[in-house]
């Protein structure tokens, strides 16, 4: 066996270091080499179904329609209204699936995690690892989504390349919270009960049609719900102008990060360290 | 280093609760530098909820514990830096490669890639999984997978190497693969924790034992210390038929230091075997088969308890 003894570097030291030691970059790393033997149709699947939205919603029934307005009350075309609401469906989306059934998987039946804190990472480093993977797979949808819109000419404010940011934000507050849920399932049918909320929340949070359509009590409701925050945040950087709503919608989804860490931290210490 | 009396592991009326049922109930015990120690005992007696509290991811309930001079409450992730953990049942990563189970690995204890490199190779070669580097690990045998597990847990270079049952499961052939490994490292001097419930596995590997059964230390020692505490240098075993044994054994009871009755067999304990099986065919029995063995730790769990080890 080799002669050179380990030599361990220091690791981080500061708040909550009994469940954080700074290792989190190594979980995503591991993601990266499960990457590599995973299937190339799944992961790309991702890019492409919010295109295919664009282009049937977008191109074939924008034709019938006209008078959508921006967030000034500015007329704009039917395909540059949906295509950042879709963008952000699709960030929520990506971040959502990997966050609940990728993780439900490692954690129910892989035993991934024991392994991971069986070595001196903390549940913090398990948790931020896997949430900041799925931010890396967001950013490149995302990405990819925007370049689209900017060659179809559907980013109409100089503001819009901030899409992809704020689609980094909207799909950590997703997988934040994803994995929390998560955390707290016991099996495939509650799993199920995830895809009955997330479809609806698609069709609903204006995503397709302005918020106006409802009346006052249903746009409250769906002001509420954490995709519609998402979608708005994106209308006003791709169309413009910006205002200090996008600041509101930004507090909401840091309330969201937050609130999943807390849970999903605590969750995976009660699973596994206790 | 010449400082062998080194406590590595201490613990003191360490308990596990869970609810209101005990799983560990205030065991005592030490492991020094170099040593080799074993839990043994039967299922559900306690030992992977041992381990557990020791690879510092399950808190005690109470009494104390002291690994490598911390306190896994404090400091879990400092202490699980130097351990090396083989759990009872294999949780490698099926989505990565045989090789990259080693170095993603050492990459979570924050080792760098360039002595991680040279490691896992050697370690391969160590586990014998050289040729199956690249492989996915689903396609490897059980006795593989445990030699992965192992070598995996090696990556950090521990200080202490628990494992859990490291033998159950496998083909006699994969389990003397395996402890020769572990043999092998015993002599490069890394401290092991075993646990067991297999008697041959316990004398085979541990230097010093604990009996264990439901939750509480029965006793301590090595292997021959408490066979030639707890039992006699051999062992005659009858069978006279299952309806007939009770009523032989009335008979036969004042032969040998003791006598133990199974569903299947009377056990006869004696320093000499073949004189207890002249003096029960000079008394006119007949046993429908007989032999004599020398006393394992089977016995002396069978003295402790009244039962088997393995049911
Ligand atoms: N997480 C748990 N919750 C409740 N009971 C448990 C848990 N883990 C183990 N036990 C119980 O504690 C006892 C000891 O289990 P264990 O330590 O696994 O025994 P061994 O490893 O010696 O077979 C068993 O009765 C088992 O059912
Ligand atoms: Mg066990």
């Amino acid at each position: 066996m080799s002669e050179a003894k380990r030599n361990i570097p220091p690791r981080y030291r500061g708040p909550f270091s009994h469940i954080f030691s700074g290792r989190a970059h190594t979980v995503v790393l591991r993601s990266l080499y499960a990457l590599k033997t995973s299937a190339w149709y799944i992961v790309l699947s991702g890019f492409f179904e919010p295109l295919f939205y664009l282009l049937a919603f977008g191109l074939g029934v924008g034709k019938l329609i006209d008078g959508v307005t921006g967030p000034a009350g500015q007329p704009i075309a039917y395909a540059a209204f949906i295509a950042p609401a879709l963008l952000a469906t699709s960030a929520m989306n990506g971040a959502f699936y990997d966050s609940t059934w990728n993780v439900y998987f490692k954690m129910r039946f892989a035993r991934l995690y024991e392994g991971m804190l069986a070595t001196s990472l903390g549940p913090m480093d398990v948790a931020l690892g896997e949430i900041v993977y799925a931010l890396l797979r967001g950013l490149v949808y995302s990405t990819g989504f925007l370049i689209v819109m900017y060659a179809m000419g559907l980013v109409l404010s100089p503001w819009g390349f901030l899409a992809v940011p704020a689609a980094l934000v909207i799909a950590f507050g997703f997988s934040a919270c994803g994995m929390a849920v998560t955390s707290y399932l016991k099996n495939f049918q509650e799993m199920d009960w995830l895809n009955f909320v997330m479809l609806p929340m698609f069709l609903f949070s204006a995503t397709l049609y302005p918020i106006t359509v409802y009346p006052p009590a249903i746009q409250l409701l769906v002001k509420a719900l954490p995709l519609w925050h998402g979608v708005e945040l994106i209308r006003h950087l791709t169309i413009g102008p910006p205002g200090m709503a996008v600041l509101g919608h930004l507090a909401y989804y840091a309330v969201m990060i937050a609130v999943g860490l807390t849970f999903t931290t605590r969750r995976l210490t009660k699973l596994f360290m206790s | 280093m010449n400082n062998n009396d080194e406590i590595m592991i201490r613990a003191e009326a360490l308990t596990k609760k869970y609810g209101e049922f005990t799983a560990v109930d205030g065991i005592n015990f030490s492991v020094k530098k170099g040593e080799s120690f074993g839990l043994l005992g039967p299922n559900g007696a306690g030992k992977s909820t041992t381990m557990r509290m020791i690879a510092a991811v399950s808190k005690r309930s109470g009494g104390e514990l002291t690994i490598l001079g911390k306190d896994p409450d404090r400091d879990g992730p400092d202490i699980r830096a130097h351990l090396g953990v083989v759990p009872q049942t294999d949780n490698l990563d099926t989505e990565i490669k045989v090789k990259d189970n080693l170095y993603v690995y050492g990459r979570y204890f924050g080792l760098p890639g360039k002595f991680l490199r040279e490691k896992s190779r050697d370690l391969l070669e160590f586990a014998q999984l050289t040729e199956k580097a690249d492989a996915k690990v689903d396609t490897l045998s059980g006795g593989m997978k445990r030699r992965l597990t192992i070598a995996r847990a090696l990556i950090n270079e521990p200080d202490i190497l628990l494992l859990d049952e490291p033998t159950t499961g496998l083909d006699p052939q994969a389990r003397h693969i395996l402890w020769d490994r572990l043999f092998r490292l015993k002599e490069e001097g890394v401290t092991q924790v075993i646990t067991t419930h297999y008697m041959d596995e316990a004398e085979q590997l541990c230097d010093r034992l604990i009996v264990i059964d439901q939750g509480k230390i029965m006793a301590e020692g090595s292997p021959a210390e408490l066979i030639q505490r707890y039992s006699s240098r051999e062992v005659a075993e009858l069978r006279f038929g299952s309806d007939r044994n009770a009523t032989a054994a009335d008979k036969l009871a004042d032969l040998g230091d003791r006598m133990e009755i199974l569903p299947d067999r009377i056990l006869i304990y004696a320093d000499n075997g073949e004189a207890v099986l002249e003096a029960v065919a000079s008394r006119g029995f007949k046993p429908l088969t007989s032999l004599v063995r020398r006393s394992s730790l089977e016995d002396v769990f069978l003295r402790l308890t009244g039962r088997s080890l393995v049911e």
